[in-house]
């Protein structure tokens, strides 16, 4: 085996989905009981439900020793590795050996539980990662130092704010130290203080000559800590080799598909029916090239993308409530208030919403929103799109922004009464 | 090979037993007076019920001691079935984040009902000095008793967890079963009313043999046979072993599904 410590061949996984109900198997058994009376010739787990292929014939090795940054698009299948890799759930075909002991870190708490105090939860997360009880009896006080938590260790986490919590969480993890690490994604936590000292730690781990598997959309920790990048693009290796260049040529790619694009076919928090769906945002300037912002005073279109089951005969509404940080909702806008009906849609299509010089202060936005067919709520997504706006001419005498003048710019002028 | 994996996973079945204890107790202001309560309440309605307005049998003890010792066994088994049934739902997030045996799941959730059942157990004394019955040696068989009952319950919930990870509907229909299999089972009233030509029928049931094996031990006198006990222990065997298989079977798709 010369200390081979992973090695993936040909590895598939699929999901099936049934497109029906959106889950990945009928939830109840009178669906399934129904069915098979309404298409008794049919089996059970038959072809009603979708394939979604997350792995795609992936096959590499990793050497012990080696750290191995993870990167890809959001649903491009490295969450779907790293659960193969650790044995949560089990491929459709090809094999996944691995040599030595695994300890995988999918998400940061699993498992906490709020009533609980942090002592509690130390032992009861600490298990649940794979820790036997005196490993964590030895590690008690380093972990409870590095979570920073001390004070409150024998309060309820409940009491706690939820960064303190999330830290905790981390130091139970990070004390972890198996022979063979998987990491998901979860440095997005914390403070940035705190996220420094994680990576910090992360970084003793990779040099401690263990093997780590790292995934991350953070390319300035994937490039730190990693020395072989593995790119995943829709569950097939993209690229495979150093890191930077991975990361480079990723970064590349990413910048012409994406960047100033907003997927929200992914999202799965959204309520109405679903007779149309989100799937993309972008914005762009007046000649329709793409924009990574929004600018004062510019003219600007708010562009969504969205998919239906079949052409939609009827009048669709779209609605697009601007908030603040705090979610408080500063502008609607709708094509009910234009009265610009918007009838029999093709089943997918692309719809601008225009804005001629466009009102709000230079900041960070969050955008809901929403469509209604024949006043039937279709699609609602809340805190759909990141708006970052950018000052830009709004009034012909430019003032350094104040917080007191608020967030919105318009139009007025000033005269003397005689 | 599988039993040794379970084995090496131990702690986290100690843990995950200990943290069901522990939330409890702590979610609630009464914390172990529910646990001594529940049954002496339950008892004390099945006593006038059953006892007092309908005059049923007793097999000659108090009809509250009667009934306690019936309660006892069956809350234990009620318990574990309702929490080892329901608890790879609720423990979701757990076994799509996480690799572990499953079967840990049920079995540890199982478990933590029984210290709920030793309060109760110490609890029965009192009863015992109210109504100056005395113990008696019988009493040594409880362990093993307690035992045959936890096999049963969670080779029961083996079935219905491993199940309710496609189908929620086999949580909603726990509570259902668990209540058609109380009035299945001499827990209120004494076996002795089942009428002949049903008794084969009724001694299929596994509870039958526990139960009753219990007041046995706990009253010191009544029915017990080695049959009964013996059929308990075959069908509770059959049943454990048979949900560890289906579920084991299972078990492989759970983090996809759930
Ligand atoms: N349990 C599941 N049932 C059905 N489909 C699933 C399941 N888990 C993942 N998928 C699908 O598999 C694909 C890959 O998902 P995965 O979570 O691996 O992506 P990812 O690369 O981790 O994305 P992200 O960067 O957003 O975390 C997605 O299309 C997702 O919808
Ligand atoms: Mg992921």
């Amino acid at each position: 085996m010369n200390n081979l410590a992973i090695s993936i061949k040909n590895l598939c996984k699929v999901y099936r989905i049934d497109p029906a109900t959106g889950n990945t198997a009928s939830q109840t058994l009178q669906e399934d009981l129904m069915g098979l009376v309404k298409r008794p010739l049919r089996r059970l787990a038959s072809s009603v439900k979708q394939e979604v292929w997350a792995l795609k014939d992936i096959s590499f090795d990793v050497r012990a020793g080696e750290v191995v940054g993870l990167i890809g698009r959001n649903g491009a299948g490295k969450s779907t590795l790293l659960k193969v890799l650790s044995r949560i759930t089990e491929p459709t075909s090809g094999y996944a050996d691995i040599f030595g002991r695994v300890g995988s870190l999918l998400e940061v708490g699993t498992g906490f539980h709020t009533e609980l105090t942090g002592r509690e939860n130390i032992y009861l997360s600490g298990a649940i990662l794979g820790m036997r009880k005196i490993e964590i009896d030895r590690k008690f006080d380093l972990i409870v130092d590095f979570s920073g938590v001390g004070k409150y260790i024998e309060t309820p986490v409940k009491r706690y704010s939820s960064g303190m919590a999330v830290r905790l969480a981390f130091a139970v993890a990070a004390h972890l130290d198996p022979e063979i690490l998987l990491v998901d994604e979860v440095l997005a936590v914390g403070d940035a203080a705190f996220q420094k000292k994680c990576l910090g730690k992360m970084g003793e781990v990779a040099e401690g000559g263990r093997t780590v598997v790292f995934v991350s959309h953070n390319m300035a920790a994937i490039t730190s800590l990693c020395k072989r990048g593995v790119w995943l693009e829709e569950g097939c290796v993209q690229a495979d080799g150093p890191v930077r260049q991975v990361v480079q040529d990723y970064l590349v790619m990413a910048g012409e598909l994406d960047e100033t694009k907003t997927n929200l076919a992914s999202r799965t928090d959204r309520g109405g029916d679903g007779r149309l769906r989100f799937t993309e945002f972008q914005v762009r300037n007046r000649d329709g090239a793409p924009l990574s912002s929004a600018v004062s005073g510019e003219p600007v279109d708010l562009v969504l993308s969205y998919q239906a089951q079949g052409d939609i005969f009827g009048t669709t509404s779209i609605h697009f409530w601007i908030c603040d940080a705090f979610g408080k909702c500063l502008i609607s806008l709708s094509s009910l208030f234009t009265g610009e009906d918007l009838v029999n849609l093709p089943a997918r299509g692309q719809i601008a919403l225009h804005v001629p010089r466009f009102p709000l202060r230079e900041g960070r936005y969050f955008v809901d929103l929403g469509a209604d067919i024949d006043g039937v709520k279709a699609d609602r997504v809340l805190k759909a799109i990141q708006l970052d706006v950018t000052t830009g001419a709004y009034y012909p005498v430019q003032q350094p922004a104040h917080p007191k003048d608020g967030d919105f710019l318009i139009e007025h002028s000033w005269r003397l009464l005689e | 090979m599988s039993l040794r994996e379970l084995w090496s996973y131990r702690d986290l079945f100690w843990i995950l037993a200990w943290r069901d204890v522990k939330l409890r107790y702590k979610q609630t202001a009464l914390g172990v007076t529910w646990v001594i309560l529940q049954p002496i309440l339950t008892s004390g309605i099945f006593a006038v019920i059953f006892g007092f307005l309908a005059e049923l049998p007793s097999d000659g003890s108090p009809y509250m001691l009667f009934a306690f010792a019936g309660t006892l066994p069956w809350t234990l088994f009620a318990q574990s079935l309702q929490r080892a049934g329901t608890s790879l739902v609720s423990g979701r997030e757990l076994v799509s984040k996480v690799y572990f045996p499953r079967l840990i799941l049920p079995i540890a959730s199982s478990f933590s009902v029984l210290v709920d059942f030793l309060v109760g157990l110490a609890s029965i004394s009192v009863l015992f000095l109210i109504y100056q019955v005395p113990l008696t040696w019988n009493i040594l068989a409880i362990p093993g008793l307690v035992l045959a009952n936890l096999l049963i319950a969670v080779g029961v919930s083996f079935w219905v967890s491993a199940f309710s990870v496609h189908y929620r509907d086999f949580i909603y229909a726990l509570p259902f079963l668990v209540q058609a299999w109380m009035y299945a089972s001499p827990v209120a009233y004494a076996s002795s009313i089942v009428p002949e030509e049903w008794s084969v029928l009724y001694s299929l049931n596994p509870m039958v043999g526990i139960i009753e094996g219990f007041r046995w031990s706990l009253l010191g006198h009544g029915l017990f046979s080695w049959l009964s006990i013996g059929i308990s222990l075959a069908v509770g065997l059959l049943v454990f072993f048979s949900g560890a298989l289906v579920f084991r079977r299972i078990e492989r798709g759970f983090a996809d599904v759930i």
